[in-house]
């Protein structure tokens, strides 16, 4: 299974086997990950999902679409060129060992 | 911290209380009572991509079974609590047990409202849209040119529309009052969603009265209008709104009125006993309201677990709802209640558009259809406490976004 990992903004880390086709905001959800809440549950609503990839990452990752780019003008945290929300990240080969770092609350 | 939280209810409140008494260092007992036999789920996906077939059961769950055990939060599944004891702090369960608690949480809910049994409110095969059992039940019969009634133009009866127009069914929604989401928005949105449904070939009757529900081969069947015209159909919904889940806390003498009240606390009249999600009466504004939707359920189950910590602030609600329909999104953020003017921006994109909601000339809510960014800003813009001018709102060259600075 892909592997993901975690960083918070205290340095702490998880990384978790994430189901190939799950979306990273889920994995996030399961694997008690703090400050990825998912309020709407990956329907591209909320932006409670907000995460920085890792710039080694961020190519890989891609942009954000349309509807993703709109509501990530507003995140609680400041937007940044990596910033996504991990709903629309999708667990899988191309982003097998992916690092995502959780904003500040 | 020790003791023992009992949680009566399974759903997204309670699954949010649980998690964040854990998050906070809550080292007691944590109990959740769940009349439905399986774990906390999340709603909102069933009347949409849940029954349309497009979201396995497994990924509803709002946590996977592992994190139960991991985070040692018990799960009484498939039982219902039957009664509160507050004096002796005991809660009895339908199976003879019974539970002590230091706090107890009503995560109840809300039922759909039924139909009276006198115009068939009682016929066999007749469907709701709550539980996941409503969708399993409904999900089989999304098949091509069946019929589908469907009694009420809420958001929920709307959605179930939107699947079954989907999958190649004939979809007739009638709705009593003069415009579907009537209780809920306002003309413009209503007319948008009206438009939408019948592009999608979906026949919209408002301003019509049910006479009642028929049967055919002993199951509901079809609808009498006032019109003097019959509708058949294959299958019936009925989506006419919900009913709090108040009745253990009623016989229980706590507080209720359309719902449990608490105070800003989430504190029923019982200093141990909170209330969250949708069977909670908060106050907001200094009027009574409950709220129904996924951001309370879990801000105010999160809240409840703060206040059994320690906390002392307020819970305060910042109210967004959301809905998918097709190929549209509807995000709504604010309340509009007693609203008395609105007005209407167009959006960047063919067929975006938004709906802003005044009191007062105050801004108090916003509908948005498939226009995010317009969402977000208005959603931020209300939870700084500031209000848009109407003839800015209304002026689609002008940029909202420098309100975000405000």
């Amino acid at each position: 299974m892909p592997k993901v990992t975690w960083i918070q903004p205290s340095g702490e880390k998880v990384t978790a086997d994430v189901p190939a086709g799950h979306n990273l905001m889920e994995a996030a959800v399961a694997n008690n990950v703090p400050g990825v809440i998912g309020e709407c549950g990956g329907c591209l609503s909320c932006a409670t999902c907000h995460v920085y990839v890792d710039a080694e990452w961020s190519d890989r990752a891609g942009p954000p679409g349309e509807m993703e780019n709109d509501m990530l003008e507003v995140t609680a945290a400041e937007r940044r060129g990596t910033s996504r929300l991990s709903c629309q990240l999708i667990a899988g080969d191309a982003l097998d060992g992916i690092v995502l770092h959780v904003p500040q609350a | 911290m020790g003791g023992d939280v009992v949680i009566i209810g399974g759903g997204q409140a309670a699954a949010s209380c649980a998690a964040k008494l854990r998050a906070l260092g809550y080292g007691g007992t944590v109990t959740i009572v769940a009349a439905e036999p399986v774990l906390p789920y999340q709603r909102p996906p069933l009347s949409k991509k849940y029954v349309a077939g497009e979201l396995e059961r497994e990924r509803l769950l709002i946590r996977p079974a592992d994190w139960y055990v991991e985070q040692n939060v018990k799960v009484e599944r498939g039982v219902a609590a039957s009664a509160i004891d507050p004096a002796r702090r005991r809660v009895s369960l339908a199976d003879g047990r019974t539970l002590s608690y230091d706090s107890l949480v009503l995560a109840t809910g809300a039922r759909p409202r039924q139909l009276p049994a006198a115009i068939g409110g009682d016929l066999p095969g007749l469907l709701t849209m709550r539980d996941l059992a409503d969708a399993d039940r409904l999900a089989p019969d999304l098949k091509p040119a069946r019929r589908l009634l469907v009694v009420g133009g809420g958001y929920i009866g709307l959605e179930a529309a939107a699947v079954a127009a989907g999958k190649g069914l004939t979809v007739t929604v009638i709705e009593a009052a003069p415009r579907i989401l009537q209780r809920v928005a306002a003309t413009p949105t209503s007319d948008y969603f009206r438009a939408l449904h019948q592009r999608h070939g979906v026949d919209i009757r408002e301003g019509i009265s049910l006479v009642r529900l028929i049967a055919r081969d002993d199951r509901a069947g079809g609808a009498e209008l006032g019109d003097g015209t019959t509708i058949e159909a294959d299958i019936v919904l009925v989506g006419i709104g919900v009913l709090p889940n108040d009745d253990l806390a009623r016989a229980a003498g706590l507080g209720v009125e359309n719902g449990i009240l608490v105070d800003g606390s989430c504190r029923t009249s019982e200093a141990r006993i909170y209330a969250a999600g949708d069977c909670a009466s908060l106050l907001w504004q200094n009027e009574r309201i409950r709220l129904e939707s996924v951001q309370n359920a879990i801000d105010q189950g999160e809240h409840v677990a703060k206040v059994i910590m320690g906390e002392t602030a307020d819970y305060d609600p910042r109210p967004w709802f959301w809905s998918d329909q097709y190929d549209v999104k509807l995000q709504i953020a604010g309340l509009n209640r007693g609203y008395d003017s609105v007005i209407q921006r167009a959006g960047s994109r063919t067929g975006s558009q938004s709906v802003w909601y005044y009191r007062q000339g105050q801004m108090i809510a916003v509908d948005a259809m498939n226009d995010a960014l317009t969402y977000s800003i208005a959603k931020k813009v209300l939870e700084m406490g500031h209000s848009i001018p109407p003839e800015q709102a209304g002026d689609a060259s002008i940029d909202l976004k420098p309100w975000l600075k405000a």
